[in-house]
């Protein structure tokens, strides 16, 4: 049984093996690993590369910045002596030292470099002037940082990244502070006044907290927080009361947290809102440090800061024990999400806490899962017996799940592939062992790895952790990659982790083509061709982006050439109208479907054109006219009226000024709206419309008259309205009037006047109305009305001047069912019998019951 | 009721995944602004808003308050505005795809009221993009379709944006959920939305008005001191099993329910202690809740009861069936003027102006000019727009003189009897140019015979959803296009209609045509510009006849009032 499980393992062994080995055959890197422990804690430096570069003075006199993610590095070195004619040198190099530029720096002195999240370089320059190169040191673009800067000079500066990008922070002269939240939506706050300040603070940071970008700066041992509208001072909780003065301050990757190192010594970390105190060493050094950055890993308790001098870098954390190196050289720290790098002259390496799944594996004589798994594996290679013996334990304790997964989570901290594997190799032993494990965990850190190996090589030079990877994604490597022109290997990883080609393969053509196009020697014909014959099998690549770009470097011709290889035809709308092709952009955003897009255009248009070119453009394309309609009815009536008017619309004209009318308060100007309404509908030819027009401005002047003379409030009512409040009012001359002038159908005023009278409980008049002349609605409704006011006595009344037919309607109506019956019986309608009998309830007369259904059967017969 | 299920329905597809979708998306939009937030929303967005995400779940996402904003923002135009105002560059904006909130089982709604006015009126062509996108959406998560029928312009041009979403996007071979689409234009049937509704859920509609699936009942429904909210779907037991009944039916089927209840109330009594612990652990709380229902349901009817049986609702209902039949078009007349003299209510007026007009292909210039002039010394002058508006939708016209022969047929109807005038009215049709409703509800036989007694206990038809006076005419023509596979044989009821009509095979491997599924049997239908519950309910019924099931995409649920409010210009 052994042999055959044996045989079985090594199949499966083999084929994970394959699938590790690729990685492992590009991998240069050494890796020197020892660990030391601060409390629980244990730290590790792993050197990432040998530098590649030959620096004569290695890092000294020189501005550097180093990307985090493993993202490149520039140094500017500043000449030998001030005084020397020579300029200094800007060079870029890959994370291993590989040089990417190199150039004389020609223009004004730099105080401060740094990376953007899109792997651009920035060069702050102390009037303020911010550079934008790209990686190979091609210049992009300049912004400033304000006029003021220009005089006052930036006495220092900082580039900070939040979730809106990449941001800058000076302080100038003058001792104020300017920040840009995100250079790419360049908006420049100039933030208050900080009391007391002379020249730059001691010491500074920048926070984002709650969508908001604040100043933490330290002036001698008073700490303020500077938002957009204040200085407020703040006191840390606990700070140590030795200390004169805050030297320097740190705040940790996620803006968490916060660490200040004060001229006694002691180093206070709390959190970035200054809330909480986590802890606070006694360094026992006295000398401001040069560097100080956050070293934690994500989900790490332990806080600790790496605190470097010149020869010194220190590691402390909870604990007042200190982890000490010695520096045999000038280096720089660069903050990682879950470590730091330290870059020398000659070396580059990794700080961090050992992740706890490679603690509990590779710890002396540890007895974690993971270690018996990666013992049993051992032994299992050397076809040792004990391999069972070790198995045995794990199984007997059923952890083997959980060492299979420390095995695999483990290979991902590793950086050395030979580690890597014996890991891989490991966890899929013990996975043999296990019905129904998910293969997804081991497969993933499989491939994880593969791409963090190929990437982390010395050519490409990014040294990207596992957890650095993840937190990334894929995506954003993909276009580290690319903006490296590194288009082979990105699309080589794309096809590997089978990214969606949108996102993937397509996304990298783009990038190509992009930077093909600026290939200036290229005809434009040859560089159409090759792009097309490139391109033309991806799926969802944007040509009209790579037409902007061609657009962009001057080759209009060429943008033309590619916008027409772009099938989706809304996305040429935006260019077309940069290239002033502006009635070709119409089109064809009304080509899209794409209303918003429509709009755009229409809203350039009217912007360029002059008045009446627009309005032409606009007759010609019945979809864009509508929409304009649309967006003047609710912004711009003004211009919807001279459309109506270009186009003779008299109809919409009219009623354009009925609705301008009731927008209207004052009655003389809407009087004189209705009036040109009155004219338009007359050039209309709807007389009707100037017809009721017209009696709505008498009925205005009839209704003001009566508001001046009795003090009533009808200004503004239709016709009805007026006329019931005013017989409600008893104003029953004036209601006549109306009714006269504005010949008011009989039926609909003796309804009205009816109702009026009803609800007033005016029943004299209501009589004496009934009885004026013969109603031409009859008499139910005056019934009926009454019944709705609760008056059956008054109801009764005009029972009797109902006409036949509506007689048992009237009975029915005052809750007479005896007169109903007597009035359906002598009409014999068979109807009006079986509607009086459906009103019958068991407590109705038996006799008139029985006379009802004799009634009916009689009338039925006939 | 006793429906008789032709054969095994196919199960619905699970909409809930929609909701799950917006939501998601909901909330990634609102995690890409890390911190606390407070969420401004449009008044008419609350109730979608609540359908898909709740208060919870948008507190446990970092909003910390919310408001509701009462004016329109118009969005289009938003960043022209916010330029004016000088704030654009402090401003970022990201767009919540929101296209389908699923309302019930079968009943999906892109809750955009304004459609109809924005598109049929101003021709304002904004929303046909969404409405191609809300297809592209269920067509990628419940297709591929494999066969489109539509008819009507709109539709036409949300059939070609969704086709040029499917050809620019990915495509991926999956197993079809929705077989068939059908589109339709809500101005091929006017008629139809602005007839009462007599069947329960469109009834309640009417009278109360369900918002999102939600309806207020007031106190006097609820017999307390307060108005409830209360979710109409099919999760509603009682519900489910009324709103699709005639209201004559409701009353006895509710009274059947609470005896029903009572005798499962009743089973207490007989029971020992163990019995009883199972009781109450298990049928109680379902009784309970079932009674909770039941009474509110019955609220309800009562209250519509009071409303509805009265003589002026029988009357009104006599006058639209009239219409419907071109019958005593005269007295239909009268009734109208005097519903206008007594100022019964101004909506309704409108309504029966309207149905007169597109019943009788308009109205002769004396009537129309009569009854506008009284509408408008009525209601105020301010709908002379109105009644522009009315025009330019054709839903009230004046009939151009040469166009009376419609006229005339209805005087010949009176005259003589049934048969007689159905064949004189077939002459007058051929010369008649468009003498639409009346020639379309002979075509397609909509018009029942009158003098046939109608059970609508065993509704024989579609027509029971109204009274069995009507069968509506948007359902007929699913149903015919249904059959036939297509629009042919149905020339000439498309040339009344406008034409715009069509039937595309979309799926092109050959292997779907060969296995019948499940998927064949599941029909899309959607709305553009609304579609009443009485519609709804008709499909239903369709759809129980022919083993089909009917899944409702609208822009809105829309009924008589929202459809000519929308017509209104409001000048406040």
């Amino acid at each position: 049984m052994w042999a055959s499980l044996a045989s079985h393992l090594a199949y499966h062994v083999t084929t994970v093996i394959n699938s590790v080995c690729v990685c492992v055959c590009v991998c240069v890197c050494v890796c020197v690993c020892v660990c030391v422990c601060v409390c629980v804690c244990v730290y590790r430096k792993i050197e990432l590369y040998e530098m590649g570069w030959s620096l004569r003075d290695g890092l000294k006199e020189c501005l550097v910045a180093a990307a985090p993610y493993g993202g490149p590095i520039a140094l500017l070195r500043q000449p030998q002596r001030p005084s020397s004619s020579a300029r200094p040198q800007l060079e870029i190099y890959s994370s291993s030292g590989a040089n990417m530029a190199s150039f004389p720096w020609k223009s004004g002195p730099v105080r401060q470099l740094g990376w953007t999240v899109c792997d651009d370089l920035l060069c702050i320059q102390e009037d303020g002037t911010v550079l934008i190169y790209d990686l190979f040191g091609a210049f992009k673009r300049h912004f400033s940082m304000g006029n003021e800067v220009v005089q006052n000079q930036v006495l220092e500066a900082k580039v900070f990244h939040s979730p809106y990008g990449t941001g800058v922070a000076i302080v100038t002269g003058a001792s104020r502070f300017t920040l840009a939240t995100n250079i790419d939506d360049l908006k420049l706050r100039r933030l208050p006044e900080v009391p007391g300040l002379q020249g730059a603070p001691s010491c500074w940071v920048v926070l984002t907290q709650d969508r908001q970008t604040k100043v933490l700066l330290a002036n001698g041992v008073d700490l303020y927080i500077l938002d957009n509208t204040s200085c407020t001072p703040v006191t840390p909780p606990g700070l140590s009361p030795q200390a004169c003065s805050i030297v320097n301050m740190a705040v940790s990757f996620s803006y968490k947290y916060l660490a200040l190192f004060t001229d006694s010594g002691h180093l206070w970390m709390g959190s970035a809102n200054l809330k909480d105190k986590l802890s606070e060493v006694d360094t026992k050094v006295r000398t401001p440090p040069k560097q100080m950055v956050w070293c934690r890993r994500p989900k790490s308790q332990q806080p600790s800061v790496v605190i470097m001098w010149d020869r010194l870098l220190l590691v402390a954390g909870e604990c007042t024990d200190t982890i000490q190196y010695t520096l045999d050289e000038e280096s720089v720290c660069v903050a990682e999400l879950d470590g730091v790098r330290i870059i020398g002259g000659s070396r580059h390496e990794l700080l961090q806490e050992v992740p706890s799944a490679c603690q509990d594996i590779f710890k002396i004589a540890s007895m974690a899962p993971g270690a018996l798994l990666l013992e049993a594996h051992k032994e299992y290679e050397k076809s040792s017996q004990k391999a069972d013996e070790y198995l045995r334990e794990i199984k007997e304790q059923s952890v083997l799940g959980e060492a299979v997964r420390q095995c695999v989570e483990a290979a991902g901290y590793e950086h050395e592939p030979e580690t890597q594997k014996t890991l891989l190799r490991a966890a899929s032993f013990g996975k043999c062992f296990l019905s129904n494990y998910p293969p997804e965990p081991f497969v993933s850190m499989c491939r994880d790895l593969k791409v963090l190996n190929s990437v982390r090589e010395y050519t490409v030079g990014i040294p990207l952790t596992h957890t650095q990877y993840k937190q990334m994604t894929v995506q954003v490597l993909i276009d580290r990659l690319v903006y490296r022109k590194l288009y082979p290997l990105a699309i080589e990883i794309c096809r590997y982790l089978k990214t969606p080609e949108y996102q993937g393969v397509s996304r990298v053509l783009k990038h190509w083509a992009c930077c093909k196009v600026q290939q200036k020697e290229e005809p434009d014909e040859s560089i159409a061709h090759a792009v097309s014959v490139k391109l033309g099998e991806a799926a969802g690549i944007s040509y009209s982006e790579i037409a902007a770009r061609a657009y962009e470097c001057g080759r209009t011709e060429l943008a033309i050439k590619l916008l027409e290889f772009e099938p989706r035809s809304g996305e040429q709308v935006p260019l077309l109208l940069k290239m002033k092709r502006s009635q070709l952009a119409l089109s064809k955003a009304i080509e899209s479907g794409d209303t918003d897009l429509v709009y755009t255009v229409v809203t350039y248009l009217k912007n360029e054109m002059n008045r009446g070119d627009f309005f032409m453009t606009l007759r010609n394309q019945p979809v864009a006219l509508s929409l304009y309609r649309q967006f003047c009815k609710h912004q711009e009536q003004d211009t919807l009226k001279d459309l109506f008017n270009q186009d003779d619309d008299h109809q919409e004209l009219g009623n354009f000024y009925v609705k301008a009318s009731y927008k209207e308060k004052k009655l003389e100007a809407r009087l004189s709206l209705l009036q040109s309404a009155v004219d338009e509908y007359n050039k209309a030819k709807n007389e009707f419309a100037a017809k009721a027009t017209e009696e709505e401005m008498k009925l205005l002047r009839f209704q003001r008259r009566l508001d001046e003379e009795k003090g009533e409030a009808l200004l503004g009512l239709s016709l009805q309205e007026t006329l019931h409040a005013l017989l409600t009012s008893n104003f029953h001359k004036q209601a006549e009037q109306l009714y006269r002038d504005f010949r008011v159908p009989d039926k609909r005023y003796w309804w009205l006047k009816l109702t009026a009278l009803a609800e007033k409980d005016d029943w004299e008049e209501m009589e004496k109305f009934a009885k004026s002349k013969k109603s031409p609605i009859g008499y139910l409704p005056f019934v009926e009305v009454c019944v709705k006011q609760h008056n059956k006595y008054e109801a009764k009344k005009y029972v009797s001047k109902v006409t036949p037919e509506q007689k048992v309607k009237a009975h029915l109506a005052i809750g007479d069912l005896e007169g109903a019956a007597e009035a359906a019986i002598e009409r014999r309608s068979e109807g009006e019998i079986s509607t009086v009998l459906s009103r019958c309830s068991p407590t109705t007369d038996r006799a008139l019951l029985e006379r009802l259904n004799r009634a009916r059967s009689t009338a039925a017969k006939k | 009721m006793a429906h008789s299920v032709r054969r095994d329905a196919p199960e619905l597809p699970d909409f809930s995944l929609l909701k799950r979708l917006a939501r998601d998306q909901l909330i990634y939009l609102l995690e890409q602004l890390p911190g606390r937030k407070d969420l401004f929303i449009e008044a008419d967005l609350m109730s979608p808003l609540d359908r898909i995400a709740n208060v919870t779940t948008l507190k446990q996402h970092d909003v910390d308050k919310l408001y509701k904003v009462e004016h329109k923002p118009i969005f289009y135009a938003c960043e022209n505005l916010l330029e004016e105002q000088g704030i654009f560059g402090d401003v970022t904006t990201d767009e919540w795809s929101f296209y389908l909130l699923p309302l019930d089982d079968d009943i999906i709604s892109l809750e955009l009221p304004e459609f109809f006015r924005d598109y049929f009126l101003e021709g304002d062509q904004r929303w046909v993009r969404t409405a191609g996108s809300a297809l592209h959406l269920l067509h990628s998560v419940y297709g591929p379709f494999s066969k489109v029928y539509g008819i009507g312009r709109c539709s036409k041009m949300a059939y070609e944006s969704w086709r040029e979403q499917v050809e620019e996007g990915e495509q991926r071979a999956r197993q079809a959920e929705i077989g068939n689409v059908f589109l339709i234009d809500r101005d091929v049937d006017l008629v139809t939305p602005l007839c009462s509704q007599v069947v329960y859920e469109g009834l309640v509609d009417d009278i109360f008005r369900i918002k999102c699936g939600c309806v207020e009942f007031c106190p006097d429904v609820t017999s307390s001191d307060k108005s409830i909210k209360v979710m109409l779907n099919s999760q509603d037991k009682v519900f489910n099993e009324i709103r699709n009944e005639h209201f004559s039916q409701v009353f006895g089927f509710l009274s059947q329910k609470a005896r029903n209840l009572q005798t499962a109330y009743d089973k207490r009594s007989g029971m020992n202690i163990k019995q009883m612990k199972t009781f109450v652990s298990e049928e109680l709380k379902g009784l309970k809740q079932e009674h909770r229902l039941l009474s509110l349901h019955i609220g309800a009817s009562e209250s519509m009861m009071k409303k509805k049986t009265k003589q002026d609702f029988q009357e009104l209902l006599k006058t639209e069936h009239s219409l419907l039949e071109g019958f005593e078009i005269r007295e239909c007349i009268s009734y109208i003027e005097e519903h206008i003299n007594r100022q019964v209510s101004m909506v309704e007026s409108m309504r029966l102006l309207c149905l007169l007009s597109l019943t009788e292909n308009g109205l002769l210039p004396k009537d129309y000019r009569s009854l506008k002039a009284q509408f408008l010394q009525s209601y105020g002058i301010e709908h002379l727009l109105t009644f522009s508006n009315l025009k330019q939708l054709g839903l009230l016209v004046e009939q151009q003189p040469g166009e009376t022969l419609t006229v005339m047929e209805s005087r010949v109807g009176k005259l003589v009897n049934d048969k007689t005038a159905g064949k004189l009215t077939d002459a007058f049709s051929s010369l008649a140019k468009k003498s639409n409703f009346r020639a379309l509800g002979r075509r397609l036989n909509l018009v029942p015979k009158s003098d046939e007694e109608y059970d609508l206990r065993v509704p024989r038809d579609m027509a029971y959803i109204f009274s069995g006076a009507y069968i509506p005419l948007s359902c007929k023509l699913i149903e015919q296009v249904l059959e036939r596979d297509g629009w042919t044989g149905l020339e000439e009821v498309t040339r009344m209609l406008n034409g715009h009509e069509f039937a595309v095979t979309a799926g092109s491997n050959g292997s779907d045509a060969r296995v019948k599924t499940d998927s064949q049997r599941i029909i899309l239908v959607m709305f553009l510009g609304g579609c009443t519950f009485s519609e709804i309910s008709a499909l239903r019924f369709l759809g129980r006849e022919k083993g089909i099931k009917f899944i409702v995409v609208t822009t809105a649920i829309t009924n008589s009032a929202r459809l000519l409010e929308s017509m209104l210009d409001n000048h406040a």
